[in-house]
Protein backbone atom coordinates (compact mmCIF):
# COMPACT_ATOMS: atom_id res chain seq x y z
CA UNK A 1 0.00 0.00 0.00
CA UNK A 2 2.90 2.35 0.30
CA UNK A 3 3.91 1.10 -2.64
CA UNK A 4 1.44 3.90 -3.92
CA UNK A 5 3.84 6.47 -3.03
CA UNK A 6 6.03 5.05 -5.21
CA UNK A 7 4.51 5.02 -8.88
CA UNK A 8 5.19 8.99 -9.64
CA UNK A 9 6.48 9.27 -12.91
CA UNK A 10 3.93 10.46 -15.64
CA UNK A 11 4.10 8.13 -18.27
CA UNK A 12 1.76 5.51 -19.88
CA UNK A 13 2.79 1.99 -17.29
CA UNK A 14 3.30 4.59 -14.60
CA UNK A 15 -0.82 5.20 -14.83
CA UNK A 16 -1.19 1.56 -15.03
CA UNK A 17 0.78 1.00 -12.04
CA UNK A 18 -1.78 3.30 -9.91
CA UNK A 19 -4.29 2.32 -11.33
CA UNK A 20 -3.67 -1.52 -10.74
CA UNK A 21 -3.23 -0.38 -7.19
CA UNK A 22 -6.17 1.13 -6.81
CA UNK A 23 -7.33 -1.89 -7.95
CA UNK A 24 -5.74 -4.15 -5.47
CA UNK A 25 -5.95 -1.60 -2.49
CA UNK A 26 -9.11 -2.49 -0.66
CA UNK A 27 -8.29 -6.74 -0.78
CA UNK A 28 -4.46 -6.14 0.32
CA UNK A 29 -5.69 -4.21 3.24
CA UNK A 30 -7.82 -6.18 4.08
CA UNK A 31 -5.27 -9.20 3.60
CA UNK A 32 -2.78 -7.64 5.57
CA UNK A 33 -4.81 -6.33 8.27
CA UNK A 34 -6.80 -9.46 9.13
CA UNK A 35 -4.28 -12.33 7.54
CA UNK A 36 -0.32 -11.21 7.27
CA UNK A 37 -0.61 -9.32 10.91
CA UNK A 38 -1.93 -11.33 12.84
CA UNK A 39 0.18 -15.01 11.30
CA UNK A 40 3.05 -12.76 12.27
CA UNK A 41 1.76 -10.98 15.51
CA UNK A 42 0.95 -14.62 16.75
CA UNK A 43 3.80 -16.27 16.40
CA UNK A 44 5.28 -13.12 18.12
CA UNK A 45 2.69 -14.17 20.74
CA UNK A 46 3.48 -17.41 21.21
CA UNK A 47 7.16 -16.58 22.69
CA UNK A 48 5.40 -14.08 24.99
CA UNK A 49 3.27 -15.58 28.56
CA UNK A 50 0.53 -13.35 27.20
CA UNK A 51 -2.18 -13.72 28.84
CA UNK A 52 -6.47 -13.00 28.02
CA UNK A 53 -6.50 -10.85 30.80
CA UNK A 54 -4.09 -8.59 29.40
CA UNK A 55 -1.52 -9.87 31.98
CA UNK A 56 2.01 -10.93 31.11
CA UNK A 57 3.54 -10.38 27.65
CA UNK A 58 7.11 -10.60 28.41
CA UNK A 59 9.36 -12.85 26.26
CA UNK A 60 9.89 -16.39 27.31
CA UNK A 61 11.69 -17.59 24.12
CA UNK A 62 11.03 -21.02 22.93
CA UNK A 63 9.38 -21.95 26.26
CA UNK A 64 5.90 -22.43 24.76
CA UNK A 65 6.93 -24.49 22.44
CA UNK A 66 9.14 -26.63 24.61
CA UNK A 67 6.14 -27.22 26.81
CA UNK A 68 4.22 -28.09 24.18
CA UNK A 69 6.12 -30.70 22.29
CA UNK A 70 5.97 -32.14 25.69
CA UNK A 71 2.60 -31.55 26.47
CA UNK A 72 1.10 -34.73 26.97
CA UNK A 73 -2.82 -33.29 26.14
CA UNK A 74 -1.38 -31.69 23.13
CA UNK A 75 0.21 -34.97 21.50
CA UNK A 76 -3.29 -36.69 22.79
CA UNK A 77 -5.21 -33.65 20.88
CA UNK A 78 -3.14 -34.16 17.66
CA UNK A 79 -3.17 -37.93 17.70
CA UNK A 80 -7.28 -37.85 17.74
CA UNK A 81 -7.00 -35.26 15.21
CA UNK A 82 -5.35 -37.66 12.79
CA UNK A 83 -7.49 -40.56 13.62
CA UNK A 84 -10.37 -38.32 13.39
CA UNK A 85 -8.76 -37.24 9.57
CA UNK A 86 -7.62 -40.98 8.69
CA UNK A 87 -10.90 -42.36 9.51
CA UNK A 88 -13.83 -39.91 8.32
CA UNK A 89 -11.78 -39.26 4.89
CA UNK A 90 -12.23 -43.02 3.48
CA UNK A 91 -15.85 -42.68 3.97
CA UNK A 92 -16.56 -39.37 2.65
CA UNK A 93 -14.57 -40.42 -0.18
CA UNK A 94 -15.86 -43.55 -1.05
CA UNK A 95 -19.54 -42.99 -0.38
CA UNK A 96 -19.25 -39.45 -2.28
CA UNK A 97 -18.06 -41.47 -5.19
CA UNK A 98 -20.72 -44.14 -5.10
CA UNK A 99 -23.35 -41.15 -4.94
CA UNK A 100 -22.22 -39.52 -7.87
CA UNK A 101 -21.77 -42.44 -9.95
CA UNK A 102 -25.07 -43.74 -9.58
CA UNK A 103 -27.10 -40.20 -10.16
CA UNK A 104 -24.97 -39.72 -12.91
CA UNK A 105 -26.31 -42.62 -14.44
CA UNK A 106 -29.34 -40.45 -15.47
CA UNK A 107 -32.17 -41.44 -13.68
CA UNK A 108 -35.28 -39.44 -12.79
CA UNK A 109 -35.58 -37.52 -9.94
CA UNK A 110 -31.92 -35.99 -10.23
CA UNK A 111 -32.94 -32.77 -8.02
CA UNK A 112 -34.16 -34.99 -5.55
CA UNK A 113 -30.99 -36.73 -5.32
CA UNK A 114 -28.99 -33.92 -5.07
CA UNK A 115 -30.81 -32.41 -2.53
CA UNK A 116 -30.95 -35.58 -0.44
CA UNK A 117 -27.36 -35.62 -0.24
CA UNK A 118 -26.50 -32.47 -0.49
CA UNK A 119 -28.86 -30.51 1.99
CA UNK A 120 -26.99 -31.52 4.80
CA UNK A 121 -23.76 -29.77 3.96
CA UNK A 122 -26.62 -26.56 3.66
CA UNK A 123 -27.07 -27.00 7.94
CA UNK A 124 -24.94 -25.14 10.56
CA UNK A 125 -22.63 -27.19 12.48
CA UNK A 126 -25.16 -25.98 15.74
CA UNK A 127 -28.05 -27.37 14.00
CA UNK A 128 -26.87 -30.74 12.78
CA UNK A 129 -25.16 -31.14 16.41
CA UNK A 130 -28.95 -30.68 18.14
CA UNK A 131 -29.82 -33.24 15.25
CA UNK A 132 -27.12 -35.86 16.18
CA UNK A 133 -27.11 -35.07 19.92
CA UNK A 134 -30.79 -36.14 19.72
CA UNK A 135 -30.27 -39.40 17.70
CA UNK A 136 -27.60 -40.50 19.91
CA UNK A 137 -29.52 -39.57 23.05
CA UNK A 138 -28.77 -43.62 24.85
CA UNK A 139 -32.62 -43.70 25.98
CA UNK A 140 -34.87 -42.48 23.58
CA UNK A 141 -32.27 -42.05 20.43
CA UNK A 142 -33.45 -42.95 17.26
CA UNK A 143 -29.75 -44.68 16.69
CA UNK A 144 -30.62 -46.58 19.79
CA UNK A 145 -34.26 -47.87 18.48
CA UNK A 146 -33.00 -49.09 14.97
CA UNK A 147 -30.19 -51.26 16.61
CA UNK A 148 -32.80 -52.38 19.38
CA UNK A 149 -34.85 -53.66 16.43
CA UNK A 150 -31.97 -56.22 15.33
CA UNK A 151 -31.30 -56.96 18.97
CA UNK A 152 -28.68 -54.94 20.04
CA UNK A 153 -27.98 -53.82 23.15
CA UNK A 154 -28.12 -49.90 23.50
CA UNK A 155 -24.85 -47.92 23.11
CA UNK A 156 -23.97 -44.75 24.71
CA UNK A 157 -23.15 -43.10 21.43
CA UNK A 158 -21.53 -40.02 22.93
CA UNK A 159 -21.18 -40.65 26.59
CA UNK A 160 -18.70 -44.25 25.90
CA UNK A 161 -15.14 -43.20 25.03
CA UNK A 162 -14.63 -46.08 23.46
CA UNK A 163 -17.67 -45.20 20.65
CA UNK A 164 -17.82 -41.13 21.18
CA UNK A 165 -15.23 -40.52 18.24
CA UNK A 166 -16.57 -42.73 16.00
CA UNK A 167 -20.63 -41.18 16.48
CA UNK A 168 -18.67 -38.01 15.47
CA UNK A 169 -17.53 -39.83 12.31
CA UNK A 170 -20.95 -40.94 11.34
CA UNK A 171 -22.49 -37.42 12.21
CA UNK A 172 -19.56 -35.51 9.60
CA UNK A 173 -20.21 -37.94 6.90
CA UNK A 174 -23.93 -37.25 7.15
CA UNK A 175 -23.09 -33.65 6.89
CA UNK A 176 -20.05 -32.93 4.60
CA UNK A 177 -20.40 -35.81 2.14
CA UNK A 178 -22.61 -33.93 -0.42
CA UNK A 179 -19.76 -31.26 -1.00
CA UNK A 180 -17.56 -34.07 -2.34
CA UNK A 181 -20.74 -35.87 -4.19
CA UNK A 182 -21.26 -32.35 -5.92
CA UNK A 183 -17.49 -32.25 -6.99
CA UNK A 184 -17.39 -35.90 -8.57
CA UNK A 185 -20.72 -35.26 -10.23
CA UNK A 186 -18.33 -32.31 -11.82
CA UNK A 187 -15.57 -34.63 -12.52
CA UNK A 188 -17.71 -36.96 -13.99
CA UNK A 189 -19.55 -34.56 -16.23
CA UNK A 190 -16.10 -33.78 -17.96
CA UNK A 191 -15.55 -37.42 -18.99
CA UNK A 192 -15.81 -36.82 -23.02
CA UNK A 193 -18.45 -39.03 -24.50
CA UNK A 194 -16.08 -40.08 -26.73
CA UNK A 195 -14.69 -42.29 -25.13
CA UNK A 196 -17.62 -44.08 -23.71
CA UNK A 197 -18.29 -44.54 -27.52
CA UNK A 198 -15.67 -45.59 -28.59
CA UNK A 199 -15.81 -48.26 -25.77
CA UNK A 200 -19.25 -49.12 -27.03
CA UNK A 201 -17.67 -49.52 -30.52
CA UNK A 202 -15.24 -51.80 -28.63
CA UNK A 203 -18.21 -53.86 -26.99
CA UNK A 204 -16.73 -53.31 -23.56
CA UNK A 205 -19.31 -53.50 -20.43
CA UNK A 206 -20.60 -51.53 -18.20
CA UNK A 207 -18.21 -52.96 -15.58
CA UNK A 208 -15.46 -52.77 -18.04
CA UNK A 209 -16.18 -49.08 -18.63
CA UNK A 210 -16.39 -47.99 -14.64
CA UNK A 211 -13.08 -49.51 -14.50
CA UNK A 212 -11.00 -48.91 -17.76
CA UNK A 213 -12.93 -44.93 -18.31
CA UNK A 214 -14.47 -43.79 -15.69
CA UNK A 215 -12.62 -44.38 -12.59
CA UNK A 216 -9.06 -43.71 -14.07
CA UNK A 217 -10.95 -40.23 -15.88
CA UNK A 218 -12.16 -39.43 -12.12
CA UNK A 219 -8.10 -39.73 -10.75
CA UNK A 220 -7.16 -36.42 -10.96
CA UNK A 221 -10.54 -35.38 -9.48
CA UNK A 222 -9.90 -37.98 -6.45
CA UNK A 223 -6.26 -37.14 -5.60
CA UNK A 224 -8.33 -33.48 -5.05
CA UNK A 225 -11.03 -34.39 -3.26
CA UNK A 226 -8.88 -36.56 -0.83
CA UNK A 227 -6.35 -33.42 -0.22
CA UNK A 228 -9.32 -30.99 0.47
CA UNK A 229 -11.23 -33.91 3.01
CA UNK A 230 -7.52 -34.36 4.55
CA UNK A 231 -7.38 -30.45 5.02
CA UNK A 232 -11.05 -29.63 6.28
CA UNK A 233 -10.77 -32.82 8.34
CA UNK A 234 -7.64 -31.67 10.20
CA UNK A 235 -9.54 -28.76 11.23
CA UNK A 236 -11.54 -30.64 13.20
CA UNK A 237 -13.62 -28.80 15.95
CA UNK A 238 -17.22 -27.01 15.68
CA UNK A 239 -19.41 -30.70 15.69
CA UNK A 240 -17.21 -32.39 18.14
CA UNK A 241 -17.04 -29.41 20.37
CA UNK A 242 -20.99 -28.89 20.34
CA UNK A 243 -21.96 -32.49 20.48
CA UNK A 244 -19.29 -33.53 23.33
CA UNK A 245 -20.31 -30.19 25.23
CA UNK A 246 -20.32 -31.87 29.00
CA UNK A 247 -18.82 -35.19 27.73
CA UNK A 248 -15.91 -33.86 26.14
CA UNK A 249 -12.04 -35.84 27.59
CA UNK A 250 -8.92 -36.03 26.97
CA UNK A 251 -9.59 -38.80 24.24
CA UNK A 252 -12.11 -36.71 22.17
CA UNK A 253 -10.36 -33.22 21.82
CA UNK A 254 -9.27 -32.63 18.67
CA UNK A 255 -6.03 -30.11 18.15
CA UNK A 256 -8.15 -26.32 17.13
CA UNK A 257 -10.31 -27.19 20.47
CA UNK A 258 -7.27 -27.28 22.67
CA UNK A 259 -6.17 -24.11 20.70
CA UNK A 260 -9.60 -22.75 22.02
CA UNK A 261 -9.93 -23.94 25.28
CA UNK A 262 -6.01 -22.46 26.15
CA UNK A 263 -6.54 -19.46 25.07
CA UNK A 264 -10.57 -18.65 25.99
CA UNK A 265 -10.31 -21.24 29.07
CA UNK A 266 -7.21 -21.04 30.53
CA UNK A 267 -6.48 -17.75 28.97
CA UNK A 268 -2.82 -18.46 28.14
CA UNK A 269 -2.52 -16.62 24.58
CA UNK A 270 0.76 -17.51 24.59
CA UNK A 271 1.03 -21.05 24.90
CA UNK A 272 -2.30 -20.74 22.57
CA UNK A 273 -0.45 -19.28 20.36
CA UNK A 274 2.22 -21.73 19.75
CA UNK A 275 -0.20 -24.63 20.14
CA UNK A 276 -1.65 -23.13 16.89
CA UNK A 277 1.45 -22.50 14.66
CA UNK A 278 2.49 -26.51 15.36
CA UNK A 279 -1.11 -27.42 13.75
CA UNK A 280 -0.36 -25.16 11.35
CA UNK A 281 2.61 -26.42 10.89
CA UNK A 282 1.02 -29.97 10.58
CA UNK A 283 -1.17 -28.33 7.81
CA UNK A 284 1.69 -27.31 6.04
CA UNK A 285 3.45 -30.51 5.89
CA UNK A 286 0.55 -32.64 5.25
CA UNK A 287 -0.06 -29.83 2.32
CA UNK A 288 3.55 -30.08 0.79
CA UNK A 289 3.34 -34.07 0.91
CA UNK A 290 0.18 -33.68 -0.95
CA UNK A 291 1.18 -31.49 -3.63
CA UNK A 292 4.50 -33.38 -4.18
CA UNK A 293 2.94 -36.20 -4.33
CA UNK A 294 0.28 -35.22 -6.88
CA UNK A 295 2.87 -33.38 -8.78
CA UNK A 296 5.29 -36.68 -8.72
CA UNK A 297 1.70 -38.25 -10.84
CA UNK A 298 1.81 -35.85 -12.93
CA UNK A 299 4.69 -35.92 -14.07
CA UNK A 300 4.89 -39.30 -14.67
CA UNK B 1 -25.94 -35.51 -18.87
CA UNK B 2 -26.38 -39.35 -19.68
CA UNK B 3 -23.92 -40.76 -21.63
CA UNK B 4 -23.43 -44.51 -20.27
CA UNK B 5 -26.99 -46.66 -19.68
CA UNK B 6 -29.37 -45.84 -22.05
CA UNK B 7 -31.07 -48.37 -21.99
CA UNK B 8 -34.40 -49.10 -19.16
CA UNK B 9 -32.20 -52.96 -17.72
CA UNK B 10 -31.62 -54.60 -14.72
CA UNK B 11 -28.76 -52.15 -14.19
CA UNK B 12 -30.89 -49.06 -14.13
CA UNK B 13 -33.77 -50.89 -11.56
CA UNK B 14 -30.69 -51.94 -8.98
CA UNK B 15 -28.97 -48.75 -9.92
CA UNK B 16 -32.59 -47.16 -8.75
CA UNK B 17 -33.21 -48.97 -5.60
CA UNK B 18 -29.35 -48.60 -4.19
CA UNK B 19 -29.91 -44.84 -4.73
CA UNK B 20 -33.51 -44.74 -3.35
CA UNK B 21 -32.69 -45.95 -0.16
CA UNK B 22 -29.57 -44.25 0.43
CA UNK B 23 -31.37 -41.23 -0.37
CA UNK B 24 -34.00 -41.89 2.69
CA UNK B 25 -31.04 -42.81 4.49
CA UNK B 26 -29.56 -39.42 4.09
CA UNK B 27 -33.22 -37.50 4.65
CA UNK B 28 -33.69 -39.23 7.73
CA UNK B 29 -31.96 -37.71 10.04
CA UNK B 30 -33.44 -34.73 9.01
CA UNK B 31 -37.13 -35.84 9.06
CA UNK B 32 -36.99 -37.29 12.21
CA UNK B 33 -36.18 -33.97 13.29
CA UNK B 34 -38.99 -32.50 11.93
CA UNK B 35 -41.20 -35.10 13.02
CA UNK B 36 -39.80 -34.83 16.62
CA UNK B 37 -40.43 -31.06 16.13
CA UNK B 38 -44.40 -31.55 15.79
CA UNK B 39 -44.77 -33.43 18.82
CA UNK B 40 -45.37 -32.23 22.50
CA UNK B 41 -42.53 -32.37 24.61
CA UNK B 42 -43.93 -35.13 26.64
CA UNK B 43 -43.69 -37.46 23.45
CA UNK B 44 -40.33 -36.18 22.12
CA UNK B 45 -39.17 -37.42 25.75
CA UNK B 46 -40.33 -40.62 25.48
CA UNK B 47 -39.66 -43.03 22.55
CA UNK B 48 -42.46 -42.70 20.25
CA UNK B 49 -43.09 -42.77 16.56
CA UNK B 50 -43.04 -40.83 14.23
CA UNK B 51 -46.21 -39.32 15.17
CA UNK B 52 -46.52 -38.38 19.06
CA UNK B 53 -49.31 -40.04 20.92
CA UNK B 54 -50.49 -36.93 21.40
CA UNK B 55 -50.95 -36.12 17.91
CA UNK B 56 -49.45 -33.49 15.82
CA UNK B 57 -48.95 -30.01 17.22
CA UNK B 58 -47.18 -26.44 16.50
CA UNK B 59 -46.44 -25.70 20.18
CA UNK B 60 -42.83 -26.04 20.33
CA UNK B 61 -42.32 -23.84 17.17
CA UNK B 62 -44.63 -21.26 18.78
CA UNK B 63 -42.74 -21.63 21.78
CA UNK B 64 -39.73 -21.18 20.31
CA UNK B 65 -40.86 -18.25 18.23
CA UNK B 66 -41.96 -16.27 21.19
CA UNK B 67 -39.14 -16.11 22.26
CA UNK B 68 -38.11 -12.92 20.27
CA UNK B 69 -34.28 -13.92 20.11
CA UNK B 70 -34.81 -16.09 17.60
CA UNK B 71 -35.65 -13.51 15.26
CA UNK B 72 -33.02 -11.04 16.09
CA UNK B 73 -30.06 -13.94 15.60
CA UNK B 74 -32.05 -14.80 11.80
CA UNK B 75 -32.18 -11.21 10.94
CA UNK B 76 -28.43 -10.54 12.39
CA UNK B 77 -27.32 -13.74 10.52
CA UNK B 78 -28.67 -12.36 7.42
CA UNK B 79 -27.27 -8.88 7.16
CA UNK B 80 -24.11 -9.76 8.47
CA UNK B 81 -23.78 -12.57 6.13
CA UNK B 82 -24.87 -10.35 2.98
CA UNK B 83 -22.32 -7.75 4.10
CA UNK B 84 -19.43 -10.48 4.49
CA UNK B 85 -20.28 -11.48 0.46
CA UNK B 86 -20.72 -8.39 -1.22
CA UNK B 87 -17.78 -7.09 0.71
CA UNK B 88 -15.82 -10.49 -0.36
CA UNK B 89 -16.86 -10.58 -3.81
CA UNK B 90 -16.11 -6.59 -4.17
CA UNK B 91 -12.34 -6.81 -3.34
CA UNK B 92 -11.58 -9.79 -4.51
CA UNK B 93 -12.99 -9.38 -8.10
CA UNK B 94 -11.11 -5.97 -7.82
CA UNK B 95 -7.84 -7.44 -6.87
CA UNK B 96 -8.55 -10.60 -9.30
CA UNK B 97 -8.88 -8.37 -11.93
CA UNK B 98 -5.57 -6.82 -11.86
CA UNK B 99 -3.84 -9.75 -11.15
CA UNK B 100 -5.70 -10.54 -14.54
CA UNK B 101 -4.97 -7.83 -16.92
CA UNK B 102 -2.63 -4.82 -15.00
CA UNK B 103 1.23 -4.86 -15.64
CA UNK B 104 2.29 -3.80 -12.76
CA UNK B 105 5.74 -4.08 -10.61
CA UNK B 106 5.27 -7.57 -7.85
CA UNK B 107 3.24 -8.60 -10.05
CA UNK B 108 3.74 -12.69 -10.12
CA UNK B 109 5.02 -12.11 -6.27
CA UNK B 110 2.53 -11.00 -5.03
CA UNK B 111 0.06 -13.31 -6.69
CA UNK B 112 2.16 -15.99 -5.51
CA UNK B 113 1.88 -15.07 -2.13
CA UNK B 114 -1.96 -14.65 -1.96
CA UNK B 115 -2.14 -18.19 -3.42
CA UNK B 116 -0.10 -19.48 -0.49
CA UNK B 117 -2.42 -17.98 1.75
CA UNK B 118 -5.05 -20.48 0.42
CA UNK B 119 -3.42 -22.98 2.79
CA UNK B 120 -3.43 -20.94 5.99
CA UNK B 121 -6.48 -22.35 8.19
CA UNK B 122 -8.47 -19.02 10.15
CA UNK B 123 -8.53 -21.48 12.54
CA UNK B 124 -4.63 -21.11 13.11
CA UNK B 125 -5.57 -17.11 13.63
CA UNK B 126 -8.13 -16.84 16.18
CA UNK B 127 -5.85 -16.00 19.16
CA UNK B 128 -3.95 -13.09 17.23
CA UNK B 129 -7.31 -12.10 15.88
CA UNK B 130 -8.88 -11.80 18.85
CA UNK B 131 -6.12 -9.61 20.17
CA UNK B 132 -6.23 -7.39 17.31
CA UNK B 133 -10.20 -6.88 17.79
CA UNK B 134 -9.58 -6.30 21.27
CA UNK B 135 -7.23 -3.67 20.33
CA UNK B 136 -9.66 -2.09 17.93
CA UNK B 137 -12.32 -2.33 20.87
CA UNK B 138 -14.17 -4.26 17.95
CA UNK B 139 -15.43 -7.15 20.35
CA UNK B 140 -18.97 -7.09 20.56
CA UNK B 141 -19.42 -4.99 17.70
CA UNK B 142 -20.45 -6.68 14.29
CA UNK B 143 -17.80 -5.02 12.38
CA UNK B 144 -15.48 -7.20 14.79
CA UNK B 145 -17.51 -10.07 13.52
CA UNK B 146 -17.91 -8.88 9.82
CA UNK B 147 -14.18 -7.98 9.16
CA UNK B 148 -11.66 -10.74 9.69
CA UNK B 149 -14.28 -13.17 7.25
CA UNK B 150 -13.78 -10.71 4.18
CA UNK B 151 -10.57 -12.08 3.37
CA UNK B 152 -10.92 -14.95 0.70
CA UNK B 153 -7.62 -15.64 -1.22
CA UNK B 154 -9.05 -18.40 -2.52
CA UNK B 155 -11.63 -16.70 -4.08
CA UNK B 156 -8.91 -14.03 -5.83
CA UNK B 157 -7.25 -17.24 -7.42
CA UNK B 158 -10.54 -18.68 -8.71
CA UNK B 159 -11.49 -14.86 -9.97
CA UNK B 160 -9.00 -14.69 -11.67
CA UNK B 161 -8.47 -17.97 -13.46
CA UNK B 162 -11.66 -16.78 -15.01
CA UNK B 163 -10.83 -13.64 -16.27
CA UNK B 164 -7.89 -15.02 -17.41
CA UNK B 165 -10.58 -17.06 -19.80
CA UNK B 166 -12.33 -13.89 -21.06
CA UNK B 167 -11.36 -12.77 -24.28
CA UNK B 168 -9.65 -9.47 -24.21
CA UNK B 169 -10.69 -7.54 -27.52
CA UNK B 170 -13.95 -6.55 -25.84
CA UNK B 171 -12.30 -4.80 -23.70
CA UNK B 172 -9.88 -2.94 -25.91
CA UNK B 173 -12.61 -1.81 -27.83
CA UNK B 174 -13.73 -0.38 -24.97
CA UNK B 175 -10.70 1.08 -24.38
CA UNK B 176 -10.07 2.59 -27.56
CA UNK B 177 -13.50 4.18 -27.46
CA UNK B 178 -12.15 6.11 -24.83
CA UNK B 179 -13.64 4.12 -21.44
CA UNK B 180 -11.09 3.77 -18.01
CA UNK B 181 -10.10 0.71 -16.18
CA UNK B 182 -13.42 0.62 -13.58
CA UNK B 183 -15.50 1.20 -16.07
CA UNK B 184 -14.22 -1.39 -18.27
CA UNK B 185 -14.39 -3.80 -15.57
CA UNK B 186 -18.01 -2.19 -14.62
CA UNK B 187 -19.52 -2.67 -17.82
CA UNK B 188 -17.92 -5.72 -19.37
CA UNK B 189 -15.97 -7.83 -17.57
CA UNK B 190 -18.65 -7.85 -14.86
CA UNK B 191 -21.43 -8.55 -16.72
CA UNK B 192 -19.57 -11.46 -18.88
CA UNK B 193 -18.46 -13.19 -14.87
CA UNK B 194 -22.28 -13.27 -13.72
CA UNK B 195 -22.00 -17.20 -13.48
CA UNK B 196 -18.99 -17.17 -11.69
CA UNK B 197 -19.43 -14.63 -9.18
CA UNK B 198 -22.69 -16.18 -8.10
CA UNK B 199 -20.95 -19.16 -7.39
CA UNK B 200 -18.60 -17.24 -5.38
CA UNK B 201 -21.34 -15.49 -3.53
CA UNK B 202 -23.45 -18.46 -2.76
CA UNK B 203 -19.92 -20.37 -2.03
CA UNK B 204 -19.35 -17.08 0.59
CA UNK B 205 -22.73 -16.58 1.86
CA UNK B 206 -22.97 -20.18 2.74
CA UNK B 207 -19.83 -20.13 4.84
CA UNK B 208 -20.99 -17.19 6.38
CA UNK B 209 -24.10 -17.93 7.73
CA UNK B 210 -22.88 -21.38 8.96
CA UNK B 211 -20.07 -20.12 10.44
CA UNK B 212 -19.38 -21.04 14.08
CA UNK B 213 -16.26 -20.38 15.94
CA UNK B 214 -15.03 -16.76 15.29
CA UNK B 215 -18.97 -15.32 16.19
CA UNK B 216 -18.58 -17.96 18.98
CA UNK B 217 -15.28 -16.12 20.22
CA UNK B 218 -15.83 -12.33 18.98
CA UNK B 219 -19.54 -11.93 20.09
CA UNK B 220 -20.90 -12.11 23.59
CA UNK B 221 -23.77 -9.50 23.42
CA UNK B 222 -27.09 -11.86 23.44
CA UNK B 223 -28.69 -9.29 20.53
CA UNK B 224 -25.33 -9.21 18.45
CA UNK B 225 -25.09 -13.16 18.10
CA UNK B 226 -25.88 -15.05 14.39
CA UNK B 227 -28.29 -17.93 14.87
CA UNK B 228 -25.57 -20.40 14.78
CA UNK B 229 -23.76 -19.17 18.35
CA UNK B 230 -27.05 -18.12 19.47
CA UNK B 231 -28.86 -21.20 19.63
CA UNK B 232 -25.64 -22.45 20.80
CA UNK B 233 -27.14 -20.43 24.05
CA UNK B 234 -30.05 -22.04 24.09
CA UNK B 235 -29.59 -25.33 24.16
CA UNK B 236 -26.61 -24.87 26.95
CA UNK B 237 -29.83 -23.23 29.13
CA UNK B 238 -32.11 -25.65 28.44
CA UNK B 239 -31.29 -28.80 26.53
CA UNK B 240 -33.72 -31.03 27.70
CA UNK B 241 -36.59 -29.49 25.50
CA UNK B 242 -36.30 -32.01 22.15
CA UNK B 243 -39.59 -30.81 20.55
CA UNK B 244 -38.17 -27.00 21.37
CA UNK B 245 -34.81 -27.72 20.07
CA UNK B 246 -35.71 -29.78 17.33
CA UNK B 247 -37.83 -26.91 16.14
CA UNK B 248 -35.20 -24.50 16.38
CA UNK B 249 -33.04 -26.80 14.19
CA UNK B 250 -35.30 -26.82 10.72
CA UNK B 251 -36.28 -23.30 11.46
CA UNK B 252 -32.42 -22.20 11.25
CA UNK B 253 -32.29 -24.82 8.74
CA UNK B 254 -35.45 -23.72 6.55
CA UNK B 255 -34.03 -20.44 5.16
CA UNK B 256 -30.45 -22.57 3.33
CA UNK B 257 -32.82 -25.16 2.06
CA UNK B 258 -35.58 -23.12 0.23
CA UNK B 259 -32.70 -20.91 -1.19
CA UNK B 260 -30.97 -24.06 -2.36
CA UNK B 261 -34.30 -25.31 -3.89
CA UNK B 262 -34.98 -22.35 -5.85
CA UNK B 263 -31.08 -21.85 -6.93
CA UNK B 264 -29.78 -25.43 -7.16
CA UNK B 265 -28.02 -25.44 -10.76
CA UNK B 266 -26.11 -22.48 -9.60
CA UNK B 267 -24.93 -24.12 -6.19
CA UNK B 268 -24.37 -27.24 -7.69
CA UNK B 269 -22.16 -25.59 -10.34
CA UNK B 270 -20.66 -23.32 -8.17
CA UNK B 271 -19.50 -25.69 -5.42
CA UNK B 272 -17.78 -27.17 -8.72
CA UNK B 273 -16.08 -24.29 -9.48
CA UNK B 274 -15.31 -22.75 -6.25
CA UNK B 275 -14.97 -26.40 -4.97
CA UNK B 276 -11.46 -26.20 -3.30
CA UNK B 277 -12.18 -22.47 -2.27
CA UNK B 278 -12.03 -23.21 1.59
CA UNK B 279 -13.88 -25.15 4.52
Amino acid sequence: MTTMSTAAPAAAPSRERLVSWAFLAPFLIAFALFLVWPLVHGLYLSVTNQSLTGAGGSWVGLDNYREALTDPTMWRALRTTVWFTIVSTIPLVILALVMALLVHRGLPGQWLWRLSFFMPFLLASTVISQIWVWIFNPDIGAANSVLGTFGIEPIAWLQDPAVNLYAIVIATVWWTVGFNFLLYLAALQNIPDQLYEAAAIDGAGPWRRLTSITLPQLWPATILIVMLQVLASLKLFDQAYQMLIGVSTDTTRPIVQYIYESGFVGYRFGYSAAISYVFFALIVIVGVFQMTAMNRRRSL
Amino acid sequence: MRPGEKRFGVGQIVAFVVLALMAVGWLMPFLWAVATAFKTETDAASESGWIGDDGLTTGAFRGMLENGNVWMWAFNSLWTSLVITLLTVTISALAAYAFSRLRFPGRRWLFAVIVAAIIIPPQVLIIPLFYEMLTFDLIDTAWGLILPQIVAPAMVFILKQFFDGVPIELEDAARVDGANRLRVFWSIVLPLSRPVMAAVAIFVFINAWNNFLWPFLVINDTTLMTLPTGLQTVIDAHGIQYAQTMAQAVLAALPLIVVFLFFQRQIVKGVATTGFGGR
